[in-house]
């Protein structure tokens, strides 16, 4: 028994012990997090050169003075420091003065540290709890159905059962004799009122549905088109919490929203090649799935990953669009993003929460004027501080809405 | 009979009403008044040999109220504008209030409200080792600069922010940069 304990003591204390013994990778790797990761990634050239393996490319003592003033060695005409200024496009490595040997050696050893494989058991484990949920439900399903079959059978065979003891002990069973009725659907049709009444039903009825169905043509509400690259605004607005007009920026100044060009996704995309970010199994959304979203954008836009330039190549993305008010109707992002200062989520909805992109509102005309009612007018705008006081003494109110504001004049959105 | 033919036609009725595909957009009645006889943004043509409507200007052309950028995108350029280049913007509320909403979308993702460099692209481990402004030595020049061209891992954002909105942003970046001295 105290073996036993020993055993378990000794096998709960292994992994601090090997953390204990990485401290300085452990520290490199903060210090390269902090510093060196915003231009250098370990497996892949990013801005500077991939940096594992970095030891045996170059000396310790060289490596040294050119963590410590690169700019400096360039100038003075350093043969390996000038070919590595000149592969990557001549961009200066920040220098870091202040770092001592000790630190730097932390960061290099962490450059040189494989992390050990994840070990069977865990895998092990994390499988079973993501699939645990689905097999039980699928267990509970088979043995109630098992239940529910043994059940009949036995109400099968007491029936049975029943009938021939009734026949041995000589009672005899009655079925019940045949009236002469006559049909139900024969009463109905004898009977001139109640098809009076369900012709009258059967056409408010059709109308009903007739109306419903007329009114919903040309309303796109609910329309997901499949795009050619899957782009979640759930992962992008919603986890990584960008705001609407870093992407869709021409909202604040024009009449469109405007499709983000690619090159607003390179800004972000130049550095992140790869998903590492949740996964959505149940929808096949899986981070193989999402890397290779983000692959089609380098294709499109002609990134070259592996020398992190651009070939020049570029193809269109054809995105679909969803929103599209008739040919007919005027309508100005500015103005109600800008201007009224309104919530991009108040017409497009919780689009931090859509995996795929849909339209939330009708965008009917009932629609807008609905709103144009009930919306109060953003005083906040001095540029309008004027004719806001004078409407609002002509209506006698304390707070305008737009309708007051001439916001359900026929020529305001059709002209 | 009757009965069943009623049933056929309220379920013929649902069926019409819940048809919609929502990968496909709803029929339109009088599409001619709906679609636009002019081109539209970004949609495809015949007019132009690749087919794309949105066609980009001739080079050379300059947009209206655009002035040119004399500093060249490279390290000699950014120097440069870092000692030259002033902002020819007033140092004002309106300004930095303006800055300050532009920061917020544009910026605070990665360089955080504060500028200390833990935005929420930081802090997710998206992007790592963005500097505080504090950190670097920055101009209103380089910022401008930098927002123009963009510097190693972070890309221009010349697209999205007008010659006017930059300026401002740096006037707010500056004014972060200061208080996070304090």
């Amino acid at each position: 028994m105290l073996q036993i304990k020993r055993i378990f003591l000794v096998t709960l204390l292994l992994p601090s012990l090997s953390i204990s013994q990485d401290a300085d990778v452990q520290a490199g790797k903060n210090l390269f997090n902090a510093n060196c990761a915003v231009c250098h990634k370990l497996n892949k050239k990013a801005v500077g050169p991939a940096l594992s393996g970095v030891t045996e490319k170059y000396d310790k003592d060289w490596l040294y003075s050119w963590i410590r003033n690169g700019s400096q060695m360039i100038k003075g005409g350093d043969a390996q420091a000038v070919a590595v200024w000149e592969e990557y496009n001549r961009s200066v490595m920040t220098n870091y003065p202040q770092f001592s040997d000790e630190q730097i050696d932390n960061i290099l050893a962490y450059t040189n540290f494989t992390p050990p494989a994840p070990t069977n058991a865990a895998v092990g484990t994390t499988e079973t709890t993501s699939q645990g949920s689905s097999v039980s439900i699928n267990i509970i399903l088979a043995v109630s159905i098992v239940i529910f079959t043994i059940l009949v059978v036995m109400l099968f065979l007491v029936q049975r059962t029943l009938v021939k003891i009734a026949n041995a002990s000589g009672v005899k069973i009655e079925s019940e004799p045949k009236k002469n009725i006559t049909p139900l659907w024969q009463t109905v049709i004898n009977n001139q009122f109640l098809i009076f009444i369900m012709v009258v039903g059967f056409l408010l009825s059709s109308a009903y549905f007739t109306y419903g169905y007329l009114m919903q043509i040309g309303i796109d509400q609910g329309y997901a088109p499949i795009q050619p690259i899957h782009y979640s605004h759930k992962i992008h607005a919603g986890a990584n919490q960008i705001e609407c007009k870093y992407c869709h920026s021409s909202a604040r100044v024009s009449k469109h929203s405007g499709i983000p060009a690619l090159n607003v996704c390179m800004n972000c995309h130049e550095y992140i090649s790869d998903y590492n970010g949740e996964e959505d199994l149940e929808n096949g959304y899986t981070k193989d799935f999402y890397t290779n979203e983000i692959k089609k954008l380098y294709y499109a836009v002609g990134w070259d990953e592996e020398n992190q330039v651009y070939t020049g190549d570029t193809k269109p993305v054809k995105w679909v669009r969803i929103h599209n008010l008739p040919d007919f109707v005027y309508f100005n992002h500015a103005q109600h993003a800008q201007v009224a200062n309104i919530e991009c989520q108040t017409c497009h909805g919780p689009v931090e929460e859509m995996e795929v992109m849909y339209q939330y509102s009708p965008l009917t005309m009932g629609w807008c004027i609905d709103c144009h009612r009930e919306s109060n007018v953003n005083k906040d705008n001095e540029y309008y501080q004027k004719i806001h006081d004078e409407l609002s003494k002509k209506y006698g109110v304390e707070k305008l809405t737009v309708a007051q504001l001439g916001g359900i004049e026929c020529a305001k959105c059709h002209y | 009979m009757m009965k069943n033919s009623i049933i056929l036609y309220i379920s013929l009725g649902l069926l019409l009403t819940s048809c919609f595909d929502p990968s496909k957009p709803n029929f339109q009645y009088f599409p001619d008044m709906y679609e636009s006889l002019a081109y539209e943004t970004y949609a495809e043509t015949n007019a132009f040999s690749d087919g794309i409507e949105a066609q980009l200007p001739p080079e050379g052309s300059i947009a209206r109220g655009w002035d040119p950028y004399d500093y060249e995108d490279s390290n000699a350029g950014y120097e440069l504008a870092k000692k030259q280049l002033m902002s020819p913007i007033e140092d004002n509320e309106l300004n930095l209030s303006k800055g300050k909403e532009l920061y917020e979308i544009y910026c605070s993702v990665c360089h955080g409200d504060k500028g200390d460099g833990m935005g929420i692209l930081a802090q997710r481990e998206k992007f790592l080792g963005i500097p505080a402004y504090i950190d670097r030595e920055i101009t209103p020049g380089s910022i401008y600069h930098v927002l123009m061209y963009g510097i190693n891992a972070m890309g221009s954002h010349a697209g999205q922010v007008n010659e006017e909105e930059r300026w401002q942003i740096a006037q707010y970046v500056i004014k972060l940069r200061e208080e996070s001295k304090k």
